[in-house]
């Protein structure tokens, strides 16, 4: 008994030294974003003298060239349409085609399920003529509007899979009592999906937030850049500022970190049931 | 079972998703699919032998004179090295995680690279390998190593971002490890423990099998982001330096929106999606099994 014991707290002490050497990384950025210039030199581990300072912080939400509070507040305007819009229509999706028979279901799934794979490199030119064409280059709209059409599949696979394992008893009897499919879709149908919901919407934002690719391609100028496109011009090209790059990561990380604390079971969820069943 | 949709049905459940997805994201598929195949307004393959020939993409004198290699060959290099290291690290924490006292914060903290955007992912991975403040030349300092910026030479620039990312990914396997052990029947265990059969046999004898499903999408998952490499790379050494870390999105991306050539960057993107498609089939077909 005392042995296994022993090997118990050996176990989990290993444990804890593996999640530090994990976490090694992150503490050197938040001590490189907190400390000043002078200290870092002889190495953010080097504690012999420690002085705080949240200078990094300011300097990077109010950058001269790239303000990252304006990036801040570029994101949360395209991330949230980016959300709440594909979100609403891939459930109706989902719930449509675990629901209904219709002419080619089966081809246009397995269209949706092959898009699921495809590298954002394979729409880039073309969205690009097509936004130039329609004025919504530098527009929020139209990353929008992308950002919504790229998220649509798998949306609509996940909620698919959600409503399938769901019985439809309840359903019918609505429908028996008189009910419309839009009214037993928002009354019945959505109501039990909010989990799911949830866990769709909280990754499709995490994704939206830290995309780069596409706001790379269709934003442009600096007023409307979003808070990822200013992290890598923060950087200099002869000389590295890690202090203030430090602070504008951990500024960039802290939205989906912090999504991930509040909705961990539900993101863990998301992310296992996209990618599965 | 299911219900015959009417036209209301289906333009209210289904039109919209397939309008948008056909204008922004079918069409411009296939747009990139004959942008591919014109060259000089004629149908031609000639975009095709121009990126393939190209030492952009495949850079034989590479194994001689040292990198670039072409962005193929380090895509290949970098699921050659990232693929196995995350599979087995993922498994390991997720099997040595699943009884430690604290272990879902533990499991939390791992996971945190996965959370963070990838462009922050390029900004650590930059910062860790850097000459004066990067913790993995201080470690390396105890083995006489002399201190630089590994992401900055052509030979070291590729493998940084590689085991770099491998700390960021390993992440997501132990994610998805985890969750398919708490599916696995404690008492499966129980009666092999009572038949006598040791931790290693049960471990290749039961955990490992029905893990496999699991292990499909884990090992779809990570070769489509290997193949989909891009904001790590943009951030820490933007293909540097002298391409010796360039990758096939970012080549795609150079090709299209700095030398404005359409056509080549088509290839590369064709050649991006083929690949992604013919490594999920395996993950679609088992998908389709279990339905």
């Amino acid at each position: 008994m005392k042995i296994k014991t022993y090997k118990k707290i050996i176990h989990d002490s290993l444990a804890w030294i593996i999640a530090f050497i994990w976490i090694i990384p992150f503490l050197g950025l938040l001590m490189a974003a907190i400390r000043p210039m002078d200290e870092l030199l002889h190495g953010w581990w080097n504690l012999e003298t420690l002085n705080l300072t949240f200078k990094n912080f300011i300097g990077a939400w109010n950058h001269s060239n790239v303000p990252l509070g304006q990036g801040t507040v570029n994101s949360l305007l395209i991330a949230v349409p980016a959300t709440v819009i594909p979100v609403l229509i891939a459930t109706m999706t989902g719930y449509g085609f675990s629901r209904y028979r219709f002419p080619a279901k089966r081809s246009i799934y397995i269209l949706i399920i092959l898009m699921l794979a495809l590298p954002q490199q394979m729409i880039a030119v073309p969205i690009f003529g097509i936004m130039n064409k329609l004025g919504l280059i530098n527009n929020y709209f139209g990353l929008i509007i992308v950002h919504t059409a790229w998220g649509l599949p798998w949306i609509t696979f996940f909620m698919r899979n959600f409503f399938t394992t769901l019985p439809v008893e309840v359903e019918e009897a609505a429908r028996i009592d008189g009910a419309s499919d839009v009214r037993i879709f928002f009354n019945i149908a959505l109501p039990i999906a909010t989990p799911a919901i949830v866990s769709a919407a909280s990754l499709q934002f995490t994704m939206v937030w830290s995309d780069f690719f596409l706001a790379l391609i269709l934003m442009y100028s600096p007023e409307k850049l979003l808070a990822t496109q200013r992290i890598p011009l923060m950087r200099g090209v002869y000389f590295v500022d890690w202090g203030l790059l430090a602070a504008a990561s951990i500024l960039l990380m802290l939205v989906p970190i912090l999504v991930y604390t509040f909705l961990q079971k539900y993101y863990v969820k998301g992310m296992i049931g996209w990618s599965s069943k | 079972m299911h219900r015959k949709a009417t036209f209301t049905h289906l333009a209210i459940f289904i039109l919209p998703a397939l309008l948008l997805i056909c204008v922004f994201v079918f069409y411009p598929c296939l747009r990139t699919i004959s942008l591919s195949f014109f060259s000089e307004g004629k149908f031609s393959l000639h975009n095709y032998y121009e990126v393939l020939k190209s030492r952009d993409t495949i850079n034989l004198e590479g194994f001689s004179k040292g990198f670039p290699l072409g962005t193929l060959l380090h895509n290949l290099l970098w699921i050659t090295i990232h693929l196995p290291l995350t599979i087995f690290l993922g498994l390991f924490l997720a099997v040595y995680l699943k009884n430690v006292k604290g272990g879902s914060i533990i499991k939390s903290i791992i996971f945190l690279g996965m959370v963070m955007p990838m462009i922050t992912g390029g900004v650590l991975i930059r910062f860790i390998f850097d000459k004066n403040i990067g913790i993995v030349n201080e470690f390396l300092k105890l083995f006489g190593f002399i201190p630089k910026t590994w992401t900055a030479y052509p030979e070291t620039a590729l493998f940084s971002l590689i085991f770099g990312s491998v700390w960021l990914w390993a992440g997501f396997s132990m994610i998805l490890y985890s969750a398919g052990l708490e599916t696995i029947p404690k008492d499966l265990y129980e009666a092999a423990q009572i038949d006598g059969a040791s931790s290693m046999k049960m471990f290749f004898k039961i955990t490992i099998p029905l893990l496999k499903p699991i292990t499909i999408v884990v090992v779809t998952m990570t070769l489509l982001w290997e193949l989909k490499i891009f904001d790590i790379v943009y951030v820490a050494t933007m293909g540097g330096p002298g391409s010796a870390s360039n990758v096939l999105a970012l080549q795609m991306y150079t090709y299209a929106f700095k030398a404005l050539n359409f056509g080549k960057s088509s290839v590369v993107a064709v050649f991006l999606a083929v690949i992604a498609l013919a490594v999920s089939i395996p993950m679609a077909r088992s998908a389709g099994e279990r339905r």
